[in-house]
């Protein structure tokens, strides 16, 4: 089983909220939209659900066009931010609420609701209603509801945004767990990265109704294909610094200028050489891939301690120049002080170029 | 929803006896009029006014059975037909008004249309006049269709003066669901007609209550419509009420004191039964969370 969308497109007036996306969801696979908010990604997952109808473009579930069919003729599960719970039933009888619809006998229904119920450890709380639960109590019986049917795939939007960080990294935990048993398609809609990261086969980064890049949570977080994804996953930010191509030799080796004279000479990705000296290009660096050193090399630009913060085993150092901001992260015993002036290197092979038009410029593997 | 119950007597006795003699001078033209249905027709216009008297039922008997003038025989008045008039009339063009209301509001609230908010705007004008201003326009389509004088004319008139309200209320009720508890019926198998009474309705069974109390306490004491639209056999008691004032002997203020009596009976036990409701659900948003 599998969903397909092809140029599915929603228009709200004349507003694109998703804009012509084509995306793959494999049996078994957990997909992640992660953007930031108003990016389209809860839109096309109303739109696979059968909430919202598409503008244009098909949503296909197990190889059938579902375009045209209601939400509840689609055989989807979905799990909403806010729960949705029924209020007035009972835990066990919102569990057992879409079994009713498919007309399973009180037999069967009791003995689904038992096998959810001790999956996710909802035995102790089964006759109460909604408003006696806590938000994570909430959050398991939106997800019991979601998989007690048997559909064709699952769907999240934002699991775990109600959730305090404790039980958000505990769920985060069980949810997996749970969708790796069921082997169905899941889209899991999110703007928490670490999320994304941590739960998903695949991520789909979205912004503006567009898909920016699909692909593992590895790769989309080591070979950002363009400067949006590079600048929106990893925390803190990956610095993204504006320079000017001199040269390069052909084997990776370039050498960049910066606005106030510096300069750098660094490997980088072999493709460099397709640009022309005195392109202009954007290099983004990981604050983790930065070294402190405390005497200029080559490969190093000078600047000066403008701010620190202790994150615990680590520490946070806001570099400025005077030109341009950069972030460092090191170890927590390394001494830094407000004011220093201090070296950082650009290690080989961990600096991402960006041409003008946004997007990584990297040879193929 | 974990709602915390009041504490009784929490406010302390100060605030409970200033609360007690306002709602005192508020009271007293009912308690007043109550007591004047058991008094005799001396009583009633004795100077001063006299709060310690023998009670006597004669004016409730009198409002519905009355010795004739002329042969001095007890004869049956029309009264009980006009509280039936009262009743059907009001609970019927509230119920309608209800219905239709709720619906309007549920599509005003979940599939807006084009300018949604100058249909809901046209609809309050309705309500922006004061009924006088229309009432020979009506007057002259009743006579003309025929509808003046019939159940059916009344009913009509009476529920279209309660749907905008019904709409507009109803619809504040439906915006403050979570539609996602909608949904979520949907993608679990149920069609729109059971998210609509199944899940829907349940939900706002409160903010119908308020609605229909209010609408059904407007209603029951409409007289201006009532006096030039019905007929001799749909008069409702507020227009009876009226035609025993006057007459070769005086006004009887007994006999009126006792169908007012009477008349706060069925309303009264309404808004008794719904009471509990009706405090949730004029206090909807405020208390849900």
């Amino acid at each position: 089983m599998t969903i397909e969308l092809k140029k599915l497109t929603k228009r709200f007036g004349t507003l694109t909220a998703v804009d012509a996306i084509d995306l793959n969801v494999g049996d078994g696979e957990v997909l992640c939209l992660l953007g930031p908010s108003g990016c389209g990604k809860t839109t096309t997952l109303r739109m696979v659900a059968g909430l919202e109808f598409a503008t244009e473009g098909d949503v296909l579930l197990a190889g059938k066009r579902v375009n045209d069919l209601a939400p509840r003729d689609r055989n989807v599960a979905m799990s909403f931010q806010f729960y949705a719970l029924y209020p007035s039933l009972t835990v066990a009888e919102n569990l057992a609420y879409p079994l009713y619809a498919e007309k399973l006998s009180a037999a069967e229904i009791s003995k689904r609701v038992a096998q959810v119920s001790k999956t996710l450890q909802l035995d102790g709380i089964l006759k109460r209603t909604p408003g006696q639960l806590a938000e994570g109590e909430k959050q398991r019986v939106a997800v019991g509801r979601s998989i007690i049917r048997d559909p064709k795939c699952f769907l999240f939007d934002e699991p775990l945004s109600r959730l305090d960080v404790q039980l958000r990294e505990e769920m985060r935990g069980e949810i997996k767990e749970v969708l790796q048993d069921l082997s169905r398609p899941t889209v899991i809609v999110t703007h928490d990265q670490l999320e994304a990261l941590t739960m998903a086969d695949r991520i789909a980064v979205m912004r503006d109704g567009r898909i920016e890049q699909v692909d593992t949570p590895h790769n989309v977080f080591q070979r950002p294909s363009n400067l949006f994804v590079a600048g929106f996953i990893g925390t803190p930010q990956m610095n993204l610094v504006p320079a000017t191509l001199k040269g390069s030799d052909g084997a990776g080796i370039a050498e960049f200028a910066f606005d106030g004279g510096q300069a750098l000479k660094i490997q980088v990705d072999p493709a460099v050489s397709q640009l022309s000296p005195g392109a202009k290009v954007t290099l983004g660096i990981r604050p983790r891939n930065l070294e402190i050193c405390q005497d200029p090399v080559e490969d190093s630009l000078s600047t000066k301690i403008d701010m620190v913060e202790p994150m615990g085993a680590e520490t946070l150092a806001h570099m400025n120049d005077g030109y341009r901001d950069l972030r460092v992260v090191t170890d927590w015993r390394v001494p830094l002080a407000e004011g220093d002036h201090v070296h950082l290197r650009f290690p080989p092979g961990v600096t991402h170029i960006f041409t003008e038009d946004e997007q990584v410029l990297r040879s193929a593997t | 929803m974990a709602r915390k119950h009041r504490e009784i007597g929490k406010a302390g006795w100060g605030y409970t006896a200033v609360a007690s003699v306002i709602g005192f001078i508020y009271f007293f033209p009912v308690f007043w009029i109550i007591l004047t249905a058991f008094k005799t027709r001396t009583d009633a216009l004795a100077v001063p006014p006299k709060l310690i008297f023998t009670p006597t039922f004669d004016n409730f008997v009198s409002v519905f059975y009355r010795a004739s003038i002329t042969t001095g025989t007890s004869q049956a008045t029309d009264m009980g037909l006009y509280f039936f008039n009262s009743i059907f009339i009001a609970f019927t063009s509230v119920g309608l008004a209800l219905i239709v209301g709720t619906l309007a509001a549920y599509a005003f609230s979940r599939y807006p249309l084009r300018g949604n908010d100058t249909y809901l705007f046209i609809i309050l004008t309705t309500r922006m006049m004061p009924p006088i201003v229309v009432i020979i326009p009506i007057f002259l389509m009743f006579r003309l269709s025929g509808l003046a004088g019939s159940y059916w004319g009344i009913i009509f008139l009476y529920t279209a003066f309660n749907i905008p309200f019904s709409v507009w209320l109803v619809k504040s009720f439906f915006d403050e669901l979570n539609p996602e508890i909608e949904d979520a019926a949907r993608m679990d198998g149920a069609t729109e007609r059971r998210v609509f009474f199944g899940f829907c309705i349940p939900q706002i069974l409160a903010g119908l209550s308020a609605t229909f109390v209010f609408g059904l306490i407007l209603t029951w004491n409409e007289f201006l419509f009532a006096l030039l639209l019905t007929g001799v056999e749909t008069r409702t008691v507020p227009v009876a009420m009226a035609r025993t004032l006057g007459g070769e002997v005086g006004v009887d203020y007994g006999l009126l004191a006792a169908i007012v009596t009477l008349f706060l009976i069925p309303i009264f036990f309404v808004t008794f039964l719904l009471q509990n409701q009706l405090l949730r659900g004029v206090t909807f948003g405020t208390v849900k969370k």
